[in-house]
């Protein structure tokens, strides 16, 4: 099959509709709009449903209900409509039910601007709303992997019952690239034992977030984190770009990496001997990994970029124990991190 | 505690106990003696035993008193954030449009934190029965004010009675929707005596039915009494329903179009489509030309194309690169294209970046472009100093009226914008480009790049101007002595 030159966003759409997604529901948003548009396209042409809802809480509200119904379903939207997500989030994490969500992040805060941003890694990764929650977080840096991970997310949010975030930014969504698309998947899994399909074998099921006695709200949450820990040991996900044998460190995700792919190269043509990991789960986290890299006795820096304030580099900090010096370089409100600022960084580093 | 076995008899839909709730009165409600809530729950757990609809029904339990309405009902269940049940209800029912889905709320859920959802959701139609129960107060949460609260009403939080110019008027939810296109019914009734329950009885069967026969939208307001947070003795509270209430709330049908609707005009039934098929649907069945692209014979410069294009919007920018980005992949090699997008490209100006290399490619961000096109003046000026060494810089004299100061670079310029106007249509400038470049640079071959047309190009009555455009630029590019 030939590739098609597709922008990240068409992509989500293209490969959410191969993953055997249902529904989409949406309300629009740049730089996420053109998610909406290729759902409003294709979805109805698959006999699927596209509807835009009113706001982005109906809109995940929505997707509550599709899924509490044992549909594949998703939404896409930015910051301020992320925001409005979060309470359907947190209700939907509680209740166990698999959602996909996509978030091509812009800059920040309050209306912000529609730039490409990471400045939401917090929110998504770390929570945003209310409870003892995670959510699954896929980070992609290619057109390629806007198509592969959004159908991963579906697996995952299924496998585990969990909503799952897509976490991409607005470059990676306006992005064209060469994609080539798979077939599409043949089986999905069974959800009577759950979900409230609105017939007899179904009819017990209660979707629900709801526990009034606190021993029994905290033997959910128990569960949950068990969970949790279940991702955190199957499901860690990252890319080793020249790792082998470097001594700098460079750490980044989504478009960010990009700049870094370069930056590395030039690095190394200087004669820094550079590498980077990237996350492509950004929870679970590749912690593990991470903290083999700061042990190694090879290793001399780690070098965390974002197009944020430092919010992975938490993250990295935490993982790294205080090991090895963790540098950090960001840039904010929309500002893409260029190869050269980059490779000055390496070179710091490398001093 | 009321025992609903008591007041009347507890039809199937209900479960024989309420192994739900977590207390040891599981024959029993958790609803306060002479609540309203106990009466239309049974009402609506006869009309669904009545029907026979018990395995296609799900119940929507709101945030309330009503949070566990799951307690009762032998259905499917959800429970769901405050006021959002109509965006729930939505989800379900879209896609699963043969349930019977029931959305059950308070005043303070449906009318405050849900207003937008519940006007939206009946607004659209959606082919689901709500039971909105007014008690003019928020009784879960211990007396508040509720948009229904009415005038003069002293609640928790309007201790000296509500007042029209402070907190505004008792909200007439039926009147409000009735006003709505969409709703196929909507009647508000009581549930003080034996005749207001025959009729309200009647309402709640009318209002399943109607999703029953895929109708539409329908909401059955139910006046309700809440003697707990009114403070007053059952009895009472019945009272104040009948000489209170009803004066803000006139009971009766404010909207009934059933019978004007065709039994299933409203359902939205989902078309099955094989999956063999998602591929053609998706239009990624297509072909096109592809060939294995060799940089030897490319000039060194031109051998990782890193090409910005800058202009007006309405120049064609973002197509010129899509064919170039197109045309390299077709080559077997990556690609990348860029645009600059939002306010940027209202301002006027559009720009975009592509990559074309035999390498994977990291950053797509063309910061020292080794192809510049600039397709007006301003692009000319803020670009001309960032192009590598050595680098190609095409521009259209049409629109630039000054010449570029680089003595380290190759410079060709292109009338494009007369010689499209020539060849038929000011569109095709940026054709007239793409053939200069293909002259200059060598790289990619011309035959793909018409072929890329096919799959980049929207308008096709274009498409033969477009191939004429292509061949005058690579001419005038191959006769241009600089
Ligand atoms: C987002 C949010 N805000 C506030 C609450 C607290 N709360 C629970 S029930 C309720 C009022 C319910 O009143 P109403 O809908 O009138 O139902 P009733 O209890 O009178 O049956 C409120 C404000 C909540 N659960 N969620
Ligand atoms: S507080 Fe009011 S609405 Fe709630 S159960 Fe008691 S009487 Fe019913």
């Amino acid at each position: 099959m030939a590739k098609e030159l597709i922008k990240g966003n068409e992509a989500v759409i293209k490969g959410a509709l191969l993953a055997g997604c249902d529904a989409y529901f949406g309300y629009p948003i740049t730089p996420a709009s053109e998610i909406a548009h290729a759902a409003a396209k294709y979805f109805p042409l698959a006999g699927k449903v596209f509807l835009q809802a009113e706001s982005e809480i109906a809109a995940i509200q929505m997707c509550y209900g599709a899924a509490g119904g044992g549909v594949r379903v998703m939404t896409a939207s930015s910051g301020p409509g992320i925001s409005l997500k979060m309470e359907g989030i947190s209700y939907s994490a509680g209740s166990e039910l698999p959602i996909v969500i996509v978030d091509v992040m812009r800059g920040g805060p309050g209306l912000g601007n529609i730039a490409p941003s990471q400045a939401d890694y917090n929110q998504i990764v770390k929570g945003g709303g209310h409870g003892n929650y995670k959510l699954l977080v896929l980070a992609p840096n290619s057109a390629q992997e806007m198509c592969d991970l959004t159908m991963l997310a579906f697996e995952l949010a299924d496998k585990y019952r969990n909503p799952t975030v897509v976490l991409t930014d607005g470059f990676n969504g306006q992005m064209m690239e060469p994609v080539e698309f798979p077939e599409p998947v043949k089986k999905k899994p069974d959800k009577t034992d759950w979900a409230a399909m609105g017939d007899a074998k179904t009819r017990k099921n209660l979707i629900n977030s709801i526990y009034l006695d606190p021993e029994e709200m905290e033997e959910h949450n128990v569960h949950l984190q068990e969970k949790y820990k279940k991702m955190e040991q199957n499901e860690v996900r990252y890319e080793d770009y020249k790792l082998d044998g470097a001594e700098i460190i460079g750490i980044a995700y989504g478009t960010t990496s990009r700049v870094m792919y370069t930056a590395v190269d030039e690095a190394r043509k200087k004669g820094i001997n550079a590498g980077m990991l990237r996350p492509i789960t950004l929870f679970p986290f590749p912690k593990v990994k991470i903290r083999e890299l700061a042990e190694s006795s090879k290793v001399k820096a780690f070098l965390v970029s974002e197009m944020s304030n430092g919010q992975m580099v938490d993250d990295v900090r935490l993982a790294v124990e205080g090991k090895k010096p963790v540098n950090f370089f960001g840039r904010m409100g929309g500002v893409v991190p260029t190869v050269s600022e980059l490779l000055e960084q390496f070179e710091k580093a490398a001093k | 505690m009321a025992q609903l076995k008591d007041v009347l008899k507890k039809p199937s839909s209900f479960y024989d106990e309420f192994l739900r709730k977590p207390d040891n009165y599981q024959q029993d409600t958790h609803y306060c003696p002479g609540c309203g809530h106990g009466i239309l729950h049974k009402l609506i757990a006869e009309a669904i035993e009545d029907f026979g609809i018990k395995d296609r029904t799900i119940m929507i339990s709101p945030v309330g008193c009503s949070v566990f309405v799951y307690y009762y009902f032998d259905t499917g269940n959800f429970q769901v954030a405050h006021g959002r049940a109509p965006a729930v209800a939505t989800g379900i029912k879209r896609t699963h449009p043969d349930a019977i889905v029931i959305s059950y709320q308070g005043d303070g859920d449906l009318a405050a934190i849900g207003g937008n959802n519940i006007l939206q959701a009946a607004n659209r139609g959606e082919n689901i029965t709500v039971f909105f129960v007014n008690n003019a107060i928020y009784g879960m949460t211990g007396g508040q004010m509720a948009p229904t609260t009415l005038l003069g009403q002293k609640t928790m939080t309007s201790p000296y009675g509500r007042k029209a110019t402070w907190e505004g008027y008792p909200m007439k939810v039926s009147e409000l929707l009735s006003t709505l296109e969409a709703p196929a019914y909507v009647e508000r009734i009581a549930l003080t005596n034996g005749k207001n329950l025959m009729k309200a009885r009647k309402a709640v069967r009318k209002a399943i039915q109607a999703q029953i026969d895929g109708k539409g939208f329908s909401l059955v307001e139910t006046l309700s009494m809440c003697p707990s947070a009114w403070r007053m003795t059952p009895v009472d509270a019945k009272k104040w329903v009948e000489e209170a209430m009803m004066k803000t709330f006139p009971l009766g049908v404010y909207k009934d179009v059933l019978d004007e609707r065709e039994v299933g005009s409203w359902h939205r039934a989902l078309e099955t489509v094989p999956i063999e098929k998602y591929h053609e649907i998706l239009g990624l069945a297509h072909e096109g030309m592809e060939v294995e692209g060799d940089v030897e014979s490319v000039p060194k410069i031109f051998r990782n194309p890193k090409v910005l294009i800058a202009g007006f919007g309405g120049q064609g920018i973002l197509l010129l690169g899509q064919t170039l980005a197109e045309t390299g992949m077709r080559h077997g090699w990556n690609s990348t294209w860029i645009p600059s997008y939002g306010p940027e490209m209202r301002g006027g100006t559009a720009n975009c970046h592509v990559k074309i290399s035999s390498d994977p490619i990291g950053s797509p961000v063309v910061s020292e472009p080794n192809i510049l096109i600039a397709m007006n003046k301003p692009s000319l000026e803020r670009f001309e100093k960032d192009l590598a060494p050595g680098g190609l810089l095409i521009y259209n004299t049409s629109m630039i009226d000054i010449k570029p100061t680089r003595t380290d670079i190759e410079i060709l310029p292109l009338p494009a914008t007369e010689m499209a106007d020539e060849i038929g249509s000011l569109r095709v400038a940026n054709m007239v480009i793409i053939g200069a470049v293909l002259e200059k640079t060598k790289i990619l071959q011309k035959d793909v790049v018409l072929d890329s047309l096919n799959a980049v190009v929207k308008h096709k009555k274009f498409i033969p101007m477009n191939s004429d455009a292509i061949n005058k630029g690579m001419e005038y590019a191959r006769n241009y002595k600089g």
